[in-house]
């Protein structure tokens, strides 16, 4: 580094004249080094006031949706009819698991699921008659993640194998489910969640290592990436509405996102629970979503307010919530717990409806059926329950 | 459960303790059953059944612990006396329960009283014995030496801890079948990318800053009125939701009478009053019920308009199909709906043809999204309103049948057989590939056994 100083035509006495503006070195460098030194000068800044300008729009950004919450949720729910007293009781129980129940999925035809355990054993049942049906041994331990395919002819699984595998149902003695496998999705950690789409030759998935995918059943293809957790995703949910290109996924990093399929881009966020979300439910009109999670609440996210409405809270319920779905109407959720229980709220006013005991430990994944007659919950009790 | 356990244990709202006789010994600072269960009831409003299953998942989780028959961890709803555990043995202190710690505990157990170990410890006892057979003297020795420091304390006391360590070692190693409340299930937190991510760097940064614009630029609407949206939902769908108002003739699950079922299977030659006045509630509901498309398709047909309906169907199945039939499928949209000429040919504004002519040159997944969506728009704000108020619809609305409810059976503790139904997945013969493909279209789901 050269340094050449200006020679000084002033010279300063001091307390005879203001010092002259101190002269800045004007630096030869080599053209690499200058590049570097402004480089890194000019990072410094740009990162500083990159930080403001993000801040500056989220404090904007919150103020503006602060403004547009003129009325809560309780009091616009004072006109609606309280609901009267509450009775479910378990209809069928399936027994057959040899360990605990993970995940399940109704078929489209409202009385075939699908469920997996942690012995890697993954279960069709026709639950109306409590037959089982097909039986498939995965290779690997804690299959969390288990779906229906759409048209009743398949189904998905995965879990600590970081795969999601497609099965085409047979009834074929003589075929071995497990020799038609087809391994469609390949993540770098366990997968927690999948679901078909509108056919059977798309899969979405999620998975601890961060990110949620789409794929392509028949080729393995991975179609669309979703970057944008900070920590391991939990659980999915395709949107209902009729133009059908968005979902939302829940992590361990405590946030909600709404991605756009097609783009891959996450167009909302929600980040309000103390705690990782573990699993997430779209109301039936596809204008909200609801999450249930370790910090023993669930709640109610409204995509066109772009924020969390409504909350569902007891003092008396410290365990997480594991599972949520709604019934048909959208007017009751229910919600799986860790303390064994099921907690059924009204949406609505925010209250607690009913209380569901029966299973012996934690109830790690919920359903209503796809025609709202009943809902199923797995537990880790090995057993799955009907409930109507 | 920590925080419900300080408050269990505040000098004024907590439980009132008092000394327990346990036989001829008093220990002080304990209460019963019933004062765990009447604290509950009183401080959250919970009922009797839900105290007493969260008193248990405490007694469960090590947090309170029996004094009498401490090997049983379990919540009494009587006189038997209980007290809290020590923070010391909280689970969330997460000392490593070693195996060392084990066996001393369980050689205290056994020198003191020889048989007292309960079978599982036993069975413990000896793998350890064998496991770490080498510092056996050592684990002796401190199980010696802690009995001998014990002695000196007064019977209540070593009563206490004793119970202390024994519901500290149910729950650090419970007994076979019984179920561990310290398991977790697979670790979470091994996501690479939250160390990468929580990075505040300038990619950070210019995302949140890209999301927020985006967000802004959105519309976000009024609570008032989203609000609303659910009272007006809830409104109109309560009536059809089964387990809200029941449902007609009966629920399968509750009857066992899958009549319903086979009332409202996929395709019916008349279906039930609720789903015809359900396809009125949103074109959505009839487009997405196979019966109501069929509807919505002989009513097009009328209207000189049924290749829309057709068209967007394609869409559907270029969207959710095969990546590998993709160029295949837009060739053939393309010749059906938008060549010139076209047999079908679909009425879309010239701007959207022309992109979507020039989007076909390269084709892809997304490439007709524009003109499906202009085709359903038009479905839906024009030909839906029209149905809705056609001959077609009233006549669907007047012949639709109300199914009357099951009468209750004579002798109800009789059980109904419970008819299986053909699996969807019979449909096809196994090997049969191609029709496998299953589109997006209504797919047929078996007719039920009457």
């Amino acid at each position: 580094l050269l340094r050449q100083q200006e020679p000084q035509q002033h010279p300063w006495e001091p307390g005879k004249q203001t010092p002259p503006p101190t002269r800045s070195h004007r630096l030869s460098l080599p053209a690499s080094f200058a590049k570097m030194a402004t480089e890194g000068l000019h990072e410094n800044e740009t990162l500083a006031s990159l930080k403001n300008e993000a801040e500056s729009l989220k404090g904007k950004l919150e103020e503006e949706t602060m403004f547009l919450h003129d009325v809560l949720f309780h009091q616009v729910a004072e006109r609606v009819e309280a609901l009267g007293q509450f009775v479910m009781k378990t209809r069928r129980t399936l027994k057959g698991h040899g360990n605990k129940v993970l995940c399940m999925d109704w078929c489209k035809d409202k009385r075939r699921i699908v469920s997996s355990s942690q012995d890697g054993k993954v279960i069709v049942w026709d639950s109306f008659t409590t037959n089982k049906e097909h039986a498939v041994t995965m290779p690997c331990t804690w299959v969390m993640a288990c779906a229906y395919a759409p048209s009743g002819c398949a189904i998905a699984c995965g879990g600590l194998d970081n795969k999601c595998s497609v099965y085409p149902l047979t009834f074929d003695k003589n075929e071995n489910m497990a020799a038609k496998k087809k391994s469609v999705a390949m993540h770098t950690n366990y997968l927690s969640a999948c679901s078909f789409t509108n056919s059977d030759m798309q899969i979405l998935t999620a998975s601890g290592d961060g990110t949620c995918a789409l794929w392509d059943v028949e080729s393995g293809q991975l179609l669309q990436s979703f970057h944008g957790h900070g920590a391991d995703v939990l659980c999915l949910d395709l949107a209902p509405s009729e133009t059908g290109n968005t979902f939302v996924s829940g992590g361990c990093d405590k946030k909600a996102m709404v991605w756009d399929m097609r783009s891959g881009q996450c167009i909302q966020s929600f980040e309000t629970h103390d705690s990782d979300i573990n699993s997430v439910r779209y109301y039936p009109s596809g204008d909200a979503f609801a999450s249930g999670s370790d910090d023993a609440t669930c709640r109610l996210y409204d995509l066109r307010a772009d924020r969390e409405v409504a909350i569902y809270s007891k003092e008396s319920i410290i365990f997480g919530a594991s599972s949520v779905d709604f019934s048909l109407s959208g007017r009751l959720l229910f919600a799986g717990y860790n303390d064994y229980t099921i907690n059924v709220w009204d949406v609505l006013k925010g209250s607690r409806v009913s209380i569901l005991f029966g299973h012996e430990n934690r109830v790690s994944t919920l359903r209503v059926s796809p025609d709202g007659t009943a809902f199923c919950s797995g537990s880790w009790d090995h057993t799955l329950r009907i409930w109507a | 459960m920590e925080r419900m356990i300080v408050s269990m244990q505040d000098p004024d709202m907590g439980i009132k303790m008092r000394n327990q006789r346990l036989l001829i010994t008093v220990i002080p600072h304990a209460m019963t059953g019933n004062d765990i269960v009447e604290w509950l009831i009183q401080k959250y409003g919970i009922s009797e059944e839900e105290s007493l299953h969260l008193g248990n998942l405490i007694v469960k989780h090590g947090y309170i612990y029996p004094l009498r028959d401490p090997r049983s961890l379990v919540l009494r709803a009587d006189e038997s006396p209980y007290r809290f555990q020590t923070p010391y043995f909280w689970t969330s202190t997460k000392w490593p329960a070693t195996e060392l710690d084990y066996a001393i505990y369980l050689a205290k157990k056994n020198i003191r009283k020889q048989g007292d170990l309960i079978e599982h410890e036993k069975d413990n006892y000896n793998l350890l014995h064998k496991r770490i057979n080498h510092t056996w003297d050592f684990v002796v020795m401190q199980a010696r030496e802690q009995l001998r420091a014990a002695k000196q304390r007064r019977k209540g006391d070593r009563i206490v801890i004793d119970c202390q360590e024994q519901a500290y070692w149910l729950v650090n190693r419970p007994p076979p079948g019984a179920p561990n409340v310290l398991e977790q299930g697979p670790e979470r937190r091994n996501c690479q990318t939250t160390r990468v991510q929580l990075t505040k760097n300038m990619d950070y940064y210019k995302r949140e800053i890209e999301y927020c614009r985006k967000a802004m630029a959105r519309t976000r609407v009024k609570s008032s009125i989203c609000l609303e949206g659910y009272i007006k939902f809830n409104e109109q769908y309560v009536p059809h939701d089964p387990i809200m108002s029941g449902c007609l003739p009966s629920n399968p699950w509750i009857t066992d009478d899958t009549t319903y079922w086979a009332m409202n299977a996929p395709t019916v030659p008349t279906p039930t009053k609720l789903r015809v006045e359900r396809w009125g509630f949103s074109f959505s509901e009839l487009i997405t019920d196979p019966l109501g498309r069929a509807q919505l398709l002989e009513f097009l047909k009328k209207e000189f308009s049924a290749e829309n309906l057709s068209f967007w169907e394609a869409c559907e199945e270029l969207r959710y199909g095969e990546q590998s039939r993709i160029a295949e499928i837009v060739d053939s949209i393309y010749q059906q709906f938008l060549a010139p000429g076209a047999t079908r040919w679909v009425n879309i504004d010239s701007k959207t043809m022309e992109r979507t002519l020039e989007g076909i040159k390269t084709p892809h997944r997304y490439v007709m999204d524009d003109a499906q969506m202009h085709i359903y728009m038009l479905m839906k704000k024009d030909s839906y309103p029209r149905f809705l108020k056609s001959e077609l619809y009233r006549n669907l609305l007047a012949e639709a049948v109300i199914p009357p409810e099951t009468k209750k059976r004579v002798f109800p503790f009789m059980r109904k057989q419970r008819h299986s139904s053909p699996s969807p997945a019979l449909l096809l013969p196994a090997g049969d590939t191609e029709e496998k493909s299953r589109g997006p279209t209504a797919s047929p789901v078996p007719e039920e056994e009457s």
